[in-house]
């Protein structure tokens, strides 16, 4: 079986976490650059805030004390996504993140009861732990335990907590009340073709015959289909679910401790990932780097940082993109540990077409932007036609300065010292 | 319904050092540092004396003078676990009324109580109080100025 951890309303749990008068009023995150809505609780959601918003759109808002806005806060975030993926590693040696706040979690093959009960306890865990609120789905694919997410998050019954197994009566129900839309990977187009041939749900994407999708479709909704009928075959870097982040990672051939390799890896996913963002036609607002150790070797000494690195500005172009991964592998890497994995994620992507322009802007940065561009798509266009790897760039410019916007930003509780929350005794 | 739970104490999973720089580097007979002799030769580390479980720990600052008696000082550091479930006679950060204070947890007759380490302020009682226990203290870190 697989789970899959979930932490609700990320970035705003991060800060209610050490702002606990935060809980229960609407309370929104802003990127520290473009000023624009990025996380909400489920208060400003029913304010009908959607993601994307211009703060300035809600400044009303604000200065009527109705909602909290806050800068984002990427050092705390990532370090409490690091803290959650810690507390699920002490019950299972296959934790892999999947993004800052979901992470998939190997369980051992236990009886229904067991399941049940060990996924109660990750829930109450992480919760007690870190003060992370999350929602566990555990079944036998990744596709189910999506649903199963789903299903503990927004069906009260659950009370955050579903296991869905292959087959019987509660699966066939959840799988019915499921739109087509909410299955991983089936995208709104697919969604229309379906339509036509009468397949609306999950389900009835399950009865289908997985061949005839094949040949209908593709091998991915083939997959998609075994998935849904309990059959495992969906890695995780195969999963297609671009539109929030983008990860690039893989295993080394042999556990390597040297920063070397360590950076030529990190360069190759962040090159590779700022790849899949223009061809999707997204922007990225922040950079994940990872590291992670082989839990098995118990004779090796383990360590498996994270950490997040924000960009100037939302950007789909690989040279900031590189400069903060190798500035996040900077910050992690340490010696004396062999690595088994690496890898990167861009988070918080936008559109790349509705991005608004910076108040900053001048003339000349629009002129400096449309030649960043071309010189991407020659890059992209010189690897898609002469292989990948055909041109790479070399070392990020060093010491871009930053500046960033974040007047709202809140203390990095934990991970400087300057910033500690306060106890009154 | 509630599920079952595996258990309820936490024990904290067997430490694994924190990283930092090796106090020695010795190079094996090969040349080449082996990694097995990480743990041999580093230097002792507060972190695995004070930190028992990295996830669930947070350090705090604290503010005012009525806990003096219990050794916390305006300015000290507290290192707070949240994975311990709060006992009386625990010191314990806790929200009350949305704001953080730290307390010792006690039980005077029945009924639970946050109790200053000052007799200046009285017993703070629990019941009809919006209180909710943030973590447990489990060690006050104080600097002298040298």
């Amino acid at each position: 079986m697989i789970g899959l951890v979930d932490c609700n309303n990320f970035y705003v749990s991060c800060e209610r976490v050490f702002q606990p008068r935060l809980e229960g009023l609407p309370v929104g995150v802003m990127s520290n650059n473009d000023g624009c809505v990025i996380a909400r609780s489920n208060e400003l959601k029913a304010l009908g805030v959607e993601m994307g918003t211009p703060a300035f759109e809600l400044q009303q808002w604000v200065n009527q004390g109705r909602i909290h806005l806050l800068s984002s806060n990427y050092e705390l975030y990532g370090d409490m996504s690091a803290r959650v993926r810690e507390v699920l590693e002490e019950f299972s040696a296959g934790v892999e993140p999947y993004s800052i706040d979901e992470m998939f979690v190997r369980f051992d093959d236990f009886d229904a009861a067991t399941t049940q009960a060990l996924a109660r306890t990750l829930y109450r865990n992480v919760r007690q732990f870190t003060g992370i609120p999350v929602c566990v789905g555990v079944a036998p694919t990744r596709t189910l335990a999506k649903l199963a997410n789903r299903a503990a998050k927004n069906l009260p019954e659950f009370d955050g907590v579903c296991v869905m197994h292959a087959d019987g009566d509660d699966t066939r129900r959840l799988l019915e009340r499921t739109a087509l839309g909410d299955v991983w990977g089936v995208g709104r187009r697919l969604v229309e073709r379906l339509a036509i041939q009468g397949i609306e749900t999950a389900w009835d994407l399950r009865q289908a015959d997985p061949k005839a999708i094949r040949r209908r479709y593709s091998v991915t909704l083939e997959r998609t289909v075994r998935e849904l009928q309990g059959t495992p075959c969906i890695e995780l870097n195969d999963a297609s679910e671009p539109r929030q982040r983008i990860m690039t990672s893989r295993s080394f051939g042999r556990l390597t401790g040297e920063l070397g390799e360590l950076q030529d890896a990190i360069r190759q996913h962040a090159q590779r990932g700022a790849e899949k963002l223009r061809q999707q036609d997204s922007h990225a607002r922040a950079v994940l780097v990872f590291l992670k150790t082989n839990r098995h070797r118990s004779d090796l000494p383990q360590y498996s940082p994270s950490v997040v690195v924000e960009l100037p500005e939302p950007s789909d172009d690989s040279r900031p993109i590189l400069a903060a991964a190798q500035q996040g592998l900077e910050a992690i890497y340490r010696r004396g540990y062999r690595f088994m994995k690496a890898g990167v994620m861009l988070l918080d992507l936008v559109d790349a077409n509705r991005e608004q322009l910076s108040l900053l802007d001048t003339p000349e940065r629009e002129v400096q932007r449309e030649r960043d561009h071309q010189l991407m798509a020659a890059l992209d266009e010189l690897n898609g036609r002469m292989g990948k790897g055909t041109v790479r760039l070399g070392v990020p410019r060093q010491n871009a300065a930053w500046h960033l916007r974040c007047a709202h930003r809140t203390p990095r509780w934990t991970t400087q010292w300057r910033e500690l929350p306060k106890a009154r005794t | 319904m509630r599920d079952p739970e595996i258990r309820h104490p936490h024990p904290a999973p067997p430490y694994s050092a924190l990283p930092h720089p090796l106090a020695t580097i010795r190079a094996g007979i090969s040349g080449f540092p082996s990694p097995a002799e990480d743990y041999v030769g580093r230097t002792l580390d507060l972190n695995e004396r004070l930190v028992k479980r990295p996830a669930a720990t947070f350090f705090m600052t604290v503010t005012g003078d009525s806990m003096v008696e219990f050794g916390i000082q305006d300015g000290d550091t507290l290192v707070v676990d949240r994975s311990i479930d709060a006992r009386p006679g625990h010191i314990v950060v806790a929200l009350v009324d949305g704001e953080v204070i730290v307390k010792r947890y006690e039980m005077i007759g029945k009924r639970p109580y946050l109790c200053s380490g000052n007799s200046q302020y009285a017993p703070i009682p629990l019941a009809n109080l919006d209180c909710q226990v943030w973590g447990v203290v489990r060690s006050v870190i104080h600097e002298y100025a040298v």
